[in-house]
């Protein structure tokens, strides 16, 4: 079975500090990570290989150093890796990421399964692995929390969904694209081995000549359809604490619900 | 002239850091607080292969270098130090003796087990009436056809009520053994299944709450023939020879107690206001945070250089003795400087640094005591004291060697 793991290297948010003068995030100095939700990705893509057979290729978009982020999934065991990097892909937005990313996942050649986070904690869009899904014409299972089964022969896939008004169980055929929530696994640490591994592959570094029939215009800032305007901190919201009392805890609760419904927030 | 660290390096400190925080700092402050030892977790370091980490993959190891046991132990000792103390005794004092001194059928027997986490070891030395003291030990083993029999106690044994297996020095000459001439001490490979070994806890310690401490008792302990590591009346030196792989474990995980007093004392002193400012604005206050760092970086730089050497395949004990005495000592003063920079607060188990202070203050007495150290230091300045080449060295770390199957 051909399993990619498309991640993403992050600035680690636990570590990020805002600038109270300007309200801006100080990115300086913030260690990158692997966006934790791709972990969940990785190790399920683990799981897969370890179940069936096959490798797990992990693939990233970013800057040169967006390489450790791929060495880390090879030290958790992944096969191999390929880093898409290059100044035309500056600036992509979701759409154009998706479609970089899907170009080299067709010249990755035959694959099963591909899996992403649920979306990116720096950008938040969760929509890079639909997007994915998409360009490729396969389908799109997303807030996958369970994969229930999976039939490499029949190619058939049951998977439960995590969604907000429940869970869903669906089916569906291979090839598919999985987006994973964080409930579906618990990631391995990598190995002595696998780091061994990881700091002697040469990870190869794919530019726009290096995605055969490549659109140009559809790379980059350029052919990115959304662009950024302004980053900016919400204004601080601005409220009151009250104090709800009563003699006991019970007749607190009930003063709480009333005044709730009242205020219409339940 | 190359002082920084590889890639797999620091790697290989990510890893074991994600394992600490996430596998013991979320439960060490109720195991402190309870004195209650918890196995899971040497079972786990033991699955991830860190009990093994600088041992040969054909011996069941990870097949690192000797800098990584030293990362390794930095960055768990930087979440506690029960964690870095079994890997003093059963990596430091144990296993790299074995990798040392024992021969290939011991090596199989004993080595690959313990360095795959399969069976936890230990070292015994010290005595109830004797630690700096070495030829004071009572310890005996005399010949009984093919086996050697065993009578004494230990004392002040990390993970004695644990481990499976144990290193353990006795006089097997007593002719010797009243003249005090260590050449008549032998050390002996002791499985807890051998007849006659019972072992217990101590309670009550300062520090290392969360860790097990104990004695081993001998009573007529049949130890095989094969069981004897070495050559008979060279337990002495291999009972020194072990120091320098355990004392290079505990400098290392000093380092990492130094760490986290900075990182606690830097994070409350830019939170905390008095005088209304942040704390941290205070010169007294920045003046213990400097002193930190520069404990930490003297510290980290004299356990790679000893690490350094041990890869190298170059004698270290003297390198390894010194990183140990000032590392512990940093690792005392800079706990003791981060409760007093944490005020009341220090003094509570609010915050993790009372416990750093507590955990800090054994391995000032430990393998080697400061004032021993300083003593072995002065010896070697003045020339009264020189290392003489051993019949056994510790292997040069060759990263082709380490990493054969078989």
């Amino acid at each position: 079975m051909n399993i990619i793991v498309c991640i993403k290297q992050v600035p680690d948010t636990t570590e990020v500090k805002i600038n109270p003068e300007t309200g801006t995030l100080i990115r300086e100095g913030v260690p990158s990570i692997v966006n934790p939700f791709d972990m969940y990705a990785i190790e399920e893509g683990l799981r897969l290989k370890e179940q069936f057979g096959g490798k797990v290729t992990v693939v990233s978009m970013g800057p040169p150093q967006a390489k450790e982020a791929l060495k880390e999934a090879v030290a958790m065991g992944a096969d191999e890796a390929v880093l898409l990097s290059d100044r035309a892909f500056a600036g992509s937005d979701t759409w154009a990421t998706a479609y970089t990313l899907s170009q080299a996942i067709r010249k990755l050649g035959q694959f099963d399964v591909i899996l992403c986070g649920k979306q990116a904690i720096d950008g938040d869009t969760g929509q890079v692995g639909p997007g994915i899904a998409r360009q490729l014409g396969i389908t799109q299972l997303t807030y996958v929390f369970k994969i229930l089964k999976l039939d490499p022969q029949s190619r058939a896939l049951v998977v439960e969904r995590l969604l907000e008004e429940g869970r869903e169980v669906v089916e569906a055929q291979l090839p598919a694209l999985l987006t994973v929530v964080k409930d579906i696994n618990q990631p391995r640490y990598p190995t002595f081995l696998g780091i061994r591994r990881a700091t002697k592959l040469d990870i190869p570094v794919w530019g726009a000549a290096d995605l055969p029939e490549t659109d140009a215009g559809k790379l980059g800032l350029k052919g990115s359809p959304t662009q950024v305007v302004k980053v900016f901190s919400p204004p601080k919201r601005e409220g009151t604490v009250v104090l709800i009392q009563a003699e006991t805890v019970d007749e607190a609760a009930a003063a709480l619900a009333d005044r709730l419904l009242a205020e219409k927030v339940i | 002239m190359d002082l920084g660290l590889t890639e797999e390096h620091q790697m290989v400190r990510k890893m074991v850091r994600e394992f600490a925080e996430k596998e013991i700092a979320p439960k060490i402050k109720e195991l402190d607080r309870k004195h209650e030892y918890d196995r899971a977790i040497l079972s786990k370091l033991g699955q991830q292969g860190i009990l093994g980490i600088c041992i040969p993959v054909r011996y069941g190891g990870a097949g690192m270098d000797y800098i990584s046991l030293a990362i390794a132990c930095e960055e768990l000792e930087r979440i506690d130090t029960s964690a870095r103390v079994a890997m003093s005794v059963h990596v430091g004092l144990n296993s790299l003796s074995l990798l040392q001194w024992a021969t290939e059928e011991q090596r199989l027997k004993y080595l690959v087990p313990q360095a795959s986490g399969q069976k936890i070891a230990t070292y015994g030395l010290t005595e109830p009436n004797a630690g700096s003291d070495v030829a004071g030990i009572q310890t005996t083993a005399r010949k009984e056809g093919d086996h050697w029999i065993l009578n004494g106690e230990k004392m002040w044994i990390s993970l004695a009520d644990v481990a499976d297996n144990f290193l353990l020095i006795a006089w097997s000459d007593m002719e010797k053994k009243r003249k005090r001439d260590h050449s008549g001490m032998s050390a002996f490979i002791v499985e807890r299944g051998f007849s006659g070994i019972t072992t217990g806890s101590i309670h009550g310690k300062l520090g290392v709450r969360a860790g097990n401490t104990g004695s081993i008792t001998l009573t007529e302990c049949i130890v095989p023939e094969a069981n004897l590591l070495g050559q008979e009346g060279e337990g002495f030196k291999i009972a020194m020879s072990a120091l320098d792989g355990g004392r290079y474990t505990v400098a290392a995980g000093a380092v990492g107690l130094i760490q986290a007093s900075l990182d606690a004392s830097v994070r409350y002193a830019n939170d905390r206001q008095s005088f209304g400012v942040a704390i941290g604005k205070h010169q007294l206050v920045q003046q213990m945070i400097a002193k930190m760092v520069a404990r930490l970086d003297a510290g980290r730089l004299l356990v790679y250089q000893a690490g350094w050497l041990k890869n190298e395949g170059r004698r270290n004990t003297r390198e390894t003795g010194l990183a140990k005495w000032v590392n512990c000592d940093a690792a005392f003063e800079s706990a003791n400087d981060a409760v007093e920079i944490h005020g009341a607060y220090g003094y509570s188990d609010e915050y993790d640094v009372e416990r750093y202070l507590r955990n800090s203050r054994g391995a000032v007495i430990y393998e080697g005591s400061r004032e021993i150290h300083q003593l072995m230091q002065a010896s070697y300045a003045l020339g009264y004291r020189q290392d003489k080449p051993l019949r056994c060295e510790l292997p040069k770390y060759d990263p082709v060697e380490w990493q054969k199957e078989s």
